[in-house]
């Protein structure tokens, strides 16, 4: 597998016309959405919006009910064109293997793919650990670690792909305000390092505005506003507005 | 639970079409015999001793009685290795390790596991389902034997303890010898190695289906086990019509 694009550097997404159903409900309307090879791309929309349900569609988890989904201009409906590429999604919880320790994590997509000889397997899981930062926990289980080390661990887990895009849904839910930064910092480093194209789904404003190139603003399923986060700052659109301004305030007397 | 049977079977051909990547997942499957094992070995010895013991208590007295005595011995042999021990043990491991199965697949989907691991181009199938199903097809014929011989024994102290009975340990198991044959055994494991694949596949599948949070696992698990116990019953009576002959 993964023979037909060994070339690095970020493969270029679009998503054209997307619709999808559960039964009655209409989760995703007429989703027209384009991200730039190597570009950071951040969806922003209130919970339920159908974020996760859109990125699931990207990696083949959900079969859309009209659209179509191209990468690099090939649909992904067709054979062999999702596997292809080289995807990966770190999930909202960060979908670890709660069986397996966390190395064994981390190399599962080379072990299981029988792609590196097992010493090598464990220097490149050493090495991607370091790179987030978990240095010396391949022997700990995943439930051994806090939210912020898990997601770590799953971008660990993405970054051994290799990936051309990469996916994150809700990166910085959960997470303290300290480690928030540090997996911001995290998507960013990555991007300017293999040039990734990063799609991130996230409802945190300073994150967004943090390390976006471009943001999206989804509701209820339909894209509202798309442009450089100066564009969207500035949107005159009342949802958007509504969303960004959105603030605590305290009732006074 | 028959909405089911298409997708169940759709699984069982993935599963054997996989077949020749058992090797590949061989330390999966290990991990699993030894699970079944260390799971089931002694509630298979208690349960079979006294399976072996009841028949023989029921059985015995009718049959000596009537002058019978001399038969004893062969009717709890039959009874046990072609019926009792493979429909029981299926039951058991119906509900001590298809609902491990269902409950630990569940937890992955439920958890995005599952998903995790098709992003990752790793089917479940592969990943998951064929070293179960070969693990539970191996372990549970071998667990029948043994269930098979430790009820005949628990039969044979029956006989000989209970005064009603009185059957000396030779006797018994002359006639065991006389009357049962490898035939009759083998056939009683031919039965549990397909009652092993329904199990495995039941289990496998409504851990693949499971939707909705811990309550989502709670529903799969039961209706594994009532679905394994169900079709296990249904296909020992079509099992047996057939091998009859
Ligand atoms: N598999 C599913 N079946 C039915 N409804 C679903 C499913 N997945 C998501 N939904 C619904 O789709 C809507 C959008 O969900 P989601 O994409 O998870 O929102 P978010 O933007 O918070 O990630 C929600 O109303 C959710 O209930
Ligand atoms: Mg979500």
């Amino acid at each position: 597998m993964n023979t037909a694009s060994r070339t690095n550097g970020g493969v270029g997404l679009k998503v054209k016309g997307l619709c999808k159903s559960f039964a009655s409900l209409e989760v995703l309307r007429d989703i027209n959405l384009e991200v730039k090879p190597g570009e950071i791309f951040v969806l922003m929309g209130p919970s339920g919006s159908g974020k996760s349900v859109l990125l699931r569609h990207l990696v083949g988890l959900e079969v859309p009910d009209a659209g179509e989904i191209l990468l690099d201009g090939q649909a992904i409906q067709g054979e062999g064109v999702l596997s292809g590429y080289r995807l990966a999604m770190v999930f909202q919880s960060g979908g670890l293997l709660n069986s397996l320790s966390v190395g064994e994590n981390i190399g599962l997509y080379l072990s299981e793919h029988r792609l590196k000889s097992p010493e090598e397997i464990e220097r490149i899981v050493a090495e991607k650990l370091d790179v987030v930062g978990l240095r010396g926990t391949e022997n700990k289980m995943p439930s051994e670690l806090s939210g912020g080390m898990r997601k770590r661990a799953a971008i660990a887990r993405a970054l051994v792909i290799e990936p051309q895009l990469i996916l994150y849904d809700e990166p910085t839910s959960e997470l303290d305000p300290l480690s928030s930064v540090v997996v911001a910092e995290e998507i960013v480093r990555l991007n300017d390092r293999i040039g990734v194209t990063s799609l991130v789904v996230s409802h945190d404003r300073q994150l967004a505005f943090g390390i976006a190139d471009r943001i999206a603003v989804i509701h209820e399923g339909q894209i509202v506003t798309v442009g450089a986060a100066k564009e969207v700052e500035q949107s005159t659109d009342p949802l958007v507005k509504e969303f960004l301004s959105a603030g605590y305030k305290r009732a006074t007397t | 639970m028959f909405q089911n049977i298409g997708e169940m079977v759709v699984l069982f051909w993935r599963t054997l079409m996989a077949l020749p990547l058992t090797w590949r997942q061989r330390g999966k499957v290990f991990d699993q015999l030894f699970e079944i094992g260390n799971a089931s070995l002694l509630m298979v010895c208690i349960l079979s001793f006294f399976i072996g013991g009841v028949i023989a208590l029921q059985t015995g007295p009718v049959l000596v009685e009537r002058g019978l005595a001399s038969a004893v011995g062969g009717v709890v042999g039959i009874a046990i290795c072609k019926e009792l021990s493979p429909v029981l043990m299926a039951v058991l491991i119906a509900g001590r390790i298809g609902s491990a199965m269902a409950a630990e697949i569940g937890s992955m989907r439920v958890y995005q596991e599952i998903d995790a691991l098709r992003t990752m181009n790793i089917s479940p199938i592969h990943y998951l389902v064929l070293p179960r199903l070969v693990a539970i097809a191996t372990a549970l014929p071998m667990l029948v034997i043994f269930s098979i011989l430790v009820a005949w024994l628990g039969g044979a102290l029956v006989c000989l303890s209970n005064d009603r009975i009185a059957i000396s340990f030779a006797s018994y198991f002359m006639n065991l010898n006389d009357v049962v044959a490898i035939k009759d055994v083998a056939n009683g494991v031919f039965k549990s190695f397909v009652f092993a694949l329904i199990i495995g596949v039941v289990s496998c599948q409504q851990g693949l289906i499971t939707r909705g949070g811990p309550r989502g696992i709670g529903r799969s698990v039961t209706k594994a086990v009532v679905n394994s116990i169900v079709l296990i019953v249904i296909l020992d009576y079509i099992l047996t019509r057939v091998l009859l002959r």
